[in-house]
């Protein structure tokens, strides 16, 4: 992340305050972090069973960005905190995700740094990896981005794909948007009705979990066909109608970006 | 975690849910003293077993043991009956609804109610349906019961029992980290009384360290794939006969799109996930050699897991099982040379982009390469 020119000015672990990390002070407490070298967002690695407190501290402490990397979070803990980190004004983003990065300004993730490139596109994605797949695609094609966004793989995650694309509709500098979806939910087919209507940047999409059975959680716990709700099919369908071009393999991505 | 039936329904009654009498069996001889007239019921993880002949009447001991004895080895759409449940025939007056579930797009949960109970809920027109999310902090309110009387035009005493369900449903569903709670039907019997008549459970996995107590249950896994799950490996075993390992759920799943793609067919999902340790990667990948596929398709884009950590997992599992299956390998991140090195030394298939791999896969299986 300090490669990537983020700003890391403090770590915040029980019982290790007081002590430095790649020359970063680390504290005890999220409040101490924020009052002594104003950390105005927080990334979290904890544990499962503790990611929810740690996030509620975040939020409490003032930070109004928080990225959740950890994986297998109850859901029960994020019905908690989502709508309370909404009160509170704080974006939350994750869990069970990649983080964010920004090239040329900054990362809050675990991306590899080498992937990125400057550049126009915005990317959301539910995935890590293949996000790593799609935006290696882009950057050798030459699409650099804006932002990547991986938003997570779990059911309750607190940034949507539809509060991601608002979002990248905003930002004056990014002009075109990749939707990264797959099986499970109906995020990609809410995304789909809200780029008909709100947005007016070009957008493309790849969609994974075409050969997915149903009844199967994929690995991501939001990965789960549910009687016939959550095919691949559907959310194809769904993109299309809303005029947005689908691409069948992930390097068929900056193809797609080359027509828009 | 899916709960049976009965499992579900002991965990009803802990929370002061009402249900019918009922005892288990998994042999006609375990019949002994059912609560006549009974139901005979099958307990399998999956739904449509009444249409499918897994649920019948009993009048007698004798017959219970003889439908029980008809019922238990039946195939309910692919699994096999080894219990059933004989339950209380209760004298149903009307049929209701009532479910607790996560709505993922609102963050939060959607308690629904509805008069037309007893068939799927997904047929029941919208309009039918009282529908009320709940905010997780706020729980659930009086106003929800008042509304759900009405709308379902309950009389004041059924109304009390109806309302003392949904109540208890919902504690059930916060602290037990309910995905889904479904009673249909919620059977009100001729005499008055509200009972679950069915009972659909379906606990958080992310939240199984909060409940030891459920670990060993019965899911609906192969020996594998129970396996892949002590040791903490997400695999999934599928039809096709190209065993996939690729880390990282969503990568994992396109790896499986393509392959179909370019015209295989995957026999697994194995997600490798983040390791940086080449003994996890060992443990996986013996699992996808005793799933026997013909050909294996690695595909590797590295983050976390370093290339090379892979490839030394990938030779030692090979090594060690003297297995002869062929491998295709995909491999890119950190340490990316080593790791290309020590495959080709043992004999793998390299390929440079997934598409390639996927190709190579279908080649090496029908013998072309």
């Amino acid at each position: 992340m300090i490669d990537f020119g983020t700003k890391v000015v403090a770590g915040v672990t029980p019982g290790k305050g007081g002590s430095k990390v790649e020359g970063v002070p680390v504290f005890e407490s999220v409040r101490e972090a924020v009052h002594r070298r104003r950390a105005n967002a927080s990334i979290i690695f904890v544990p499962a069973p503790y990611a929810k407190d740690a996030a509620i501290e975040a939020i409490e402490g003032g930070i109004k960005l928080v990225v959740i990397i950890t994986e297998r979070v109850p859901f029960h803990d994020c019905l908690d905190l989502m709508p309370y980190a909404r009160s509170r004004g704080c974006t939350v983003i994750g869990p069970n995700c990649p983080g964010l990065a920004s090239p040329g300004q900054a990362k809050m993730g675990i991306m590899p740094n080498l992937l990125f490139k400057e550049g126009d596109a915005g990317v959301i994605s539910r995935s890590g990896t293949l996000t790593y797949e799609i935006v290696n695609a882009m950057t050798q094609a030459g699409f650099g981005q804006t932002t990547c966004i991986g938003i997570g793989g779990d059911p309750i995650i607190g940034t949507s794909m539809v509060d991601a694309l608002g979002m990248f509709q905003k930002d004056r500098k990014t002009k075109r948007i990749v939707v990264v979806g797959e099986i499970g939910g109906t995020a990609e087919e809410e995304a789909a009705d809200f780029i008909k209507r709100r947005v007016t940047k070009p957008v493309v999409a790849y969609v994974a979990g075409r050969t997915a059975p149903p009844g199967k959680r994929m690995g991501h716990a939001g990965a789960i066909i549910q009687g016939n709700r959550g095919t691949a099919e559907s959310k194809v369908k769904a993109f299309e109608v809303a005029g947005v071009p689908v691409a069948e393999y992930p390097v068929g991505v900056p193809k797609l970006l080359a027509a828009t | 975690m899916k709960f049976l039936e009965y499992k579900a329904k002991e965990i009803f009654a802990r929370y002061g849910i009402p249900i019918p009498r009922g005892v288990t069996a998994s042999r006609p001889d375990d019949v002994v003293d059912p609560p006549l007239p009974c139901m005979v019921k099958a307990q399998v993880l999956v739904g449509g077993r009444g249409k499918a002949g897994g649920i019948k009447p009993a009048d007698s001991l004798d017959e219970a043991r003889s439908v029980a004895g008809q019922i238990l080895g039946m195939d309910i759409h692919g699994y096999r009956v080894k219990q059933v449940y004989l339950e209380e025939r209760l004298d149903i007056g009307r049929e209701l609804y009532v479910g607790l579930t996560i709505d993922r797009s609102a963050r939060e949960p959607l308690f629904m109610a509805s008069g037309k109970g007893g068939i799927d809920i997904e047929a029941v027109p919208h309009d039918q349906i009282y529908m009320e999310h709940i905010p997780a902090v706020i729980g659930i309110q009086p106003y929800v019961l008042r509304s759900l009387l009405k709308e379902l035009a309950l009389p004041k005493e059924l109304g009390d029992q109806v309302g003392s369900v949904v109540r208890n449903a919902y504690d059930l569903f916060r602290k037990e980290d309910a995905e889904l709670v479904e009673i249909n039907p919620l059977v009100v019997t001729k005499d008055g009384r509200v009972v679950a008549g069915d009972a659909k459970l379906v606990i958080d996995d992310n939240a199984e360290y909060r409940h030891p107590e459920y670990a060993n249950l019965d899911q609906d896994r192969t020996p594998l794939e129970q396996e892949a799950h002590d040791k903490g490996i997400t695999f999934i075993q599928l039809d096709g006969d190209i065993g996939v390992i690729a880390n990282g759920a969503g990568l994992t799943m396109a790896t499986l799109d393509i392959l179909s793609l370019k015209g295989g067919k995957g026999g697994t999902f194995l997600d490798l996930g983040g390791t940086d340790d080449p003994a996890k990667v060992k443990q996986a990948f013996e699992l996808l050699i005793k799933a026997n596929p013909s050909v294996i398709l690695l595909n590797i884009f590295g983050g976390i897991t370093k290339a090379d950590t892979v490839a030394l997992g990938v030779k030692q599992a090979l090594e060690e099982m003297h297995a002869k299956i062929p491998v295709v390998a995909r491999i890119k991140g950190v340490n990316e040379a080593q790791a290309k090195e020590m495959l080709r030394s043992i004999g793998t298939h390299p390929a440079e982009t997934v598409e390639e791999a996927a190709e190579l896969a279908v080649k090496v299986k029908s013998g072309g390469a």
